[in-house]
C-alpha cells in the first residue's frame, strides 16, 4: 500500500511529466498532446512507484516491462523516462527532430527504458503478450504493463490479444485502457461501438477493473493493487480519463494532434505549475 | 558440399517433416527456439508434439495477426520464434505485424508461409499465394528463402535459426521431386549451380527448379545448352550469379511459382537491368489469380511446366545480337 505522502508525490510527479510533454510540444511546435497527456498519470504511477526498474541498466533482467501500445503517446513516456534519469532532459527537445532519439512513437532501437517498438495500432499489445510469455519461460517474477487507447481498441487484433491471454494463463500482464472516449475523428463510441469495455474483457475471461477518475493516482494505485491481488487472470485496467488532462484549452479542443506555439506552451505549462502548488 | 541427385524422383520425405524434425533437433539441444502456428498445427506435422515440447510449440489460435506480435515480443526476449500459416496469411493477411512488431523493430522471426502458389492445389484461388514474395521483398532486411526439397528443408532451417534476423520461408509442405542429395549444405544467398550451360540460364525457385531441370533436358535434345540456377534465396538475391550467367550464357528465363511482378523474375530483371542487360523473359503467373484444381493441372494451366519454359528459352535466344 501507498500512503498519502506517496501518493501526493505521483500527483507532483504527473505535473513534472505534463510540464516536461508541454516542452516537447511547444520546442516542435505540433504534436500529440491529447493522448499525451492524457496517460500522464499512469506514467506517474508506473515509472514512479509500480514498476521494479532500475533507470541505470534499463535492459535490467528482471524488471518489469511496459509497452506503450498507443505509441503516439511516446512524449508521456519520454518525459517520465527522462525525469527518472534514464537520459538527460535536453534530449526531449530534440522530440521528432532529424536524427533524434525520440521519434514520434516509440522505439527499442533509440530510446533508452523502451522495451518494444510500437506505432501502429494493436500491436504493442501482442508483443507485450509475446513479452509476457517469455518472461514466464524465463520464470522471472515480473509484471508487463501495456498500455492501449480506447480508440485503439477499434482494431480487431486488440479482440485477438483479448482472447490469447487468458487462454495462456498470462497472469503477468496487466492492461491498461486510456479511456478518453475520443479519437481522431471523434466520440468512440461513435466512430465505432466500443460501448462497454469493461465488460467486453470480462466475457474473454479477463479480470477487468474501472477507474472512475483514471487521472487520480489514487486511484490508479488501488486499481493496480487490486489487479495484482488476482493471480488467476490477466488483468485489464480502464482508466476513464480526459484527454488533453491538464490544459483546459486542449481539454475543450481538437487535440489528437494540434499545433502548439511557444506562447501556448507556457500559458499550459503555468496552468499546470499552479496545479502542482496547490497539491 | 551439395550433391545434385541423379532422378528427380518423388522424394520419401514430406517437406514438412524435414522442416518439423529440424525444429525439434534445436528444441531438443536446448536451443530458443519456438514454433507457433495459427492453427494449422496439424498441416504443419508439429501437432502430435505439442505435449512432449510445451514450452516451445504453441498454437496461437486463427489469429495471425497476434501470432505475428506475439512472435516479435518472444524475439525481443532472446528466443528465435518461428511462425507458420499458409503463405496467403502469413503475407497478405499479418504483413503489418511482420513489418512493424517484426522488421522495423529488428527482431529475429522466422516467418514460414507453407502451401504457396499452385501448392495450394484444391484449397484454391483464395489460398494461393503469388504475392507473398513480392510483399516480402518489399520489407527492408527481410531475407527470403524458398527451399526446393526436403533435403534442403533439412540444411536451411538450423542455419536460419542461427542466422539473426528476419526470415521469409516458402514453403512447400508436401513431398517434392528431389533435387539434392540428403546432407547437401546450402550456403544462404547464394544460388546453385544445378546444371552448367552456355546458350542461355534458366533461373528457378521452389517447385519450378525441377520443371527448369527438366526444360533443360528437353532443350539439349534441341541442341541448346542451358544452364540451370536454383535460386532458393529470393532476397538477397546473388548478385554475381545472375551477372555471370547473363555475361557468360547471354539470355535468362526466370521461372516461378508466383506472380511475374514483384517475384523472382523482377528480382533478377533488376538486377540486369542495372549491371548487364541481356534478353529475358518470365515464366510465371501473368498478373492472374489462381484456381482451383490438382497442382499439376495448375501447373498446365498457368504456364509453368518444363515445355513453357522451354519455349521461353527458345524465344529469348532468338532476341539475342
Amino acid at each position: 500500500m501507498m500512503n498519502a505522502e506517496k501518493i501526493t508525490e505521483l500527483r507532483k510527479f504527473a505535473c513534472d511529466i505534463r510540464i516536461k510533454c508541454m516542452e516537447q510540444f511547444g520546442a516542435l511546435g505540433i504534436g500529440h498532446v491529447g493522448g499525451s497527456l492524457s496517460c500522464c498519470d499512469l506514467m506517474a504511477c508506473l515509472y514512479g512507484g509500480i514498476m521494479n526498474i532500475n533507470p541505470q541498466e534499463p535492459r535490467w533482467e528482471e524488471r518489469d516491462r511496459f509497452i506503450m501500445s498507443k505509441g503516439h503517446a511516446g512524449p508521456a513516456m519520454y518525459a517520465a523516462l527522462a525525469l527518472r534519469g534514464y537520459f538527460e532532459e535536453e534530449k526531449l527537445l530534440t522530440l521528432n527532430r532529424p536524427g533524434t532519439m525520440l521519434p514520434s512513437h516509440t522505439d527499442s532501437n533509440r530510446t533508452p527504458g523502451v522495451d518494444m517498438t510500437t506505432g501502429s495500432l494493436g500491436q504493442g499489445f501482442s508483443t507485450g503478450l509475446g513479452i509476457a510469455l517469455a518472461c514466464r519461460l524465463k520464470k522471472l517474477d515480473n509484471y508487463i504493463y501495456i498500455l492501449l487507447g480506447d480508440g485503439e481498441c477499434d482494431e480487431g487484433q486488440v479482440w485477438e490479444c483479448a482472447m490469447f491471454a487468458p487462454a495462456k494463463k498470462l497472469t503477468n500482464v496487466i492492461v491498461f485502457v486510456d479511456a478518453n472516449k475520443l479519437q481522431l475523428d471523434g466520440a468512440t463510441d461513435e466512430v465505432c461501438a466500443l460501448l462497454d469495455l469493461r465488460k467486453k474483457f470480462e466475457d474473454f475471461g479477463w479480470q477487468a477493473i474501472e477507474t472512475e477518475d483514471g487521472n487520480d493516482a489514487a486511484q490508479i494505485v488501488r486499481a493496480v493493487e487490486e489487479a495484482k491481488a488476482d493471480t488467476e487472470h490477466p488483468s485489464v485496467i480502464i482508466l476513464n480519463t480526459v484527454k488533453g488532462k491538464g490544459w483546459s484549452y486542449a481539454e475543450t479542443h481538437f487535440n489528437h494532434n494540434m499545433p502548439v506555439t511557444p506562447e501556448q506552451a507556457q500559458e499550459a505549462i503555468a496552468e499546470i505549475r499552479a496545479a502542482k502548488a496547490a497539491l | 558440399m551439395i550433391q545434385i541427385a541423379k532422378e528427380n524422383l518423388i522424394d520419401d520425405m514430406e517437406m514438412r517433416q524435414a522442416y518439423g524434425t529440424e525444429l525439434r533437433r534445436l528444441m531438443d539441444n536446448g536451443e530458443p527456439v519456438m514454433a507457433l502456428d495459427a492453427d494449422l498445427m496439424r498441416a504443419i506435422g508439429l501437432l502430435p508434439y505439442r505435449e512432449q515440447y510445451p514450452d516451445n510449440i504453441m498454437d496461437c489460435g486463427i489469429a495471425e495477426m497476434n501470432m505475428a506480435g506475439v512472435a516479435a515480443g518472444l524475439s525481443s526476449e532472446g528466443f528465435i520464434p518461428f511462425t507458420h500459416t499458409f503463405a496467403a496469411f502469413a503475407s497478405r493477411r499479418a504483413i503489418d505485424q511482420v513489418f512493424m512488431s517484426g522488421a522495423y523493430a529488428k527482431m529475429n522471426v522466422k516467418v514460414v508461409g507453407s502451401d504457396p502458389g499452385v501448392t495450394a492445389a484444391l484449397n484454391g484461388g483464395t489460398h494461393q499465394a503469388f504475392e507473398d514474395i513480392a510483399i516480402m521483398r518489399a520489407v527492408p532486411e527481410m531475407t527470403i528463402v524458398e527451399p526446393s526439397d526436403a533435403a534442403m528443408v533439412s540444411d536451411l532451417i538450423p542455419k536460419i535459426a542461427h542466422q539473426y534476423g528476419m526470415f521469409y520461408i516458402r514453403l512447400q509442405r508436401m513431398k517434392s521431386e528431389r533435387i539434392y542429395e540428403p546432407g547437401s549444405e546450402f550456403e544462404i544467398g547464394k544460388a546453385v549451380t544445378i546444371r552448367n550451360g552456355k546458350d542461355i540460364t534458366i533461373i528457378a525457385s521452389g517447385v519450378e527448379v525441377v520443371e527448369a531441370v527438366r526444360a533443360a533436358e528437353l532443350l539439349e535434345k534441341e541442341g541448346v545448352s542451358a544452364r540451370v540456377l536454383d535460386m532458393f534465396t529470393i532476397k538477397p538475391i546473388d548478385k554475381e550469379a545472375v551477372i555471370a550467367a547473363a555475361a557468360e550464357t547471354g539470355a535468362i528465363v526466370t521461372a516461378e511459382n508466383h506472380n511475374i511482378i514483384g517475384g523472382l523474375g523482377s528480382a533478377v530483371t533488376e538486377v540486369l537491368a542495372e549491371n548487364f542487360p541481356v534478353p529475358v523473359e518470365r515464366v510465371g503467373m501473368r498478373d492472374r489469380f489462381g484456381e482451383v484444381g490438382p497442382q499439376g493441372w495448375l501447373k498446365e494451366a498457368f504456364g509453368l511446366k518444363d515445355t513453357d519454359i522451354a519455349k521461353a528459352a527458345k524465344r529469348t535466344i532468338q532476341r539475342k545480337n
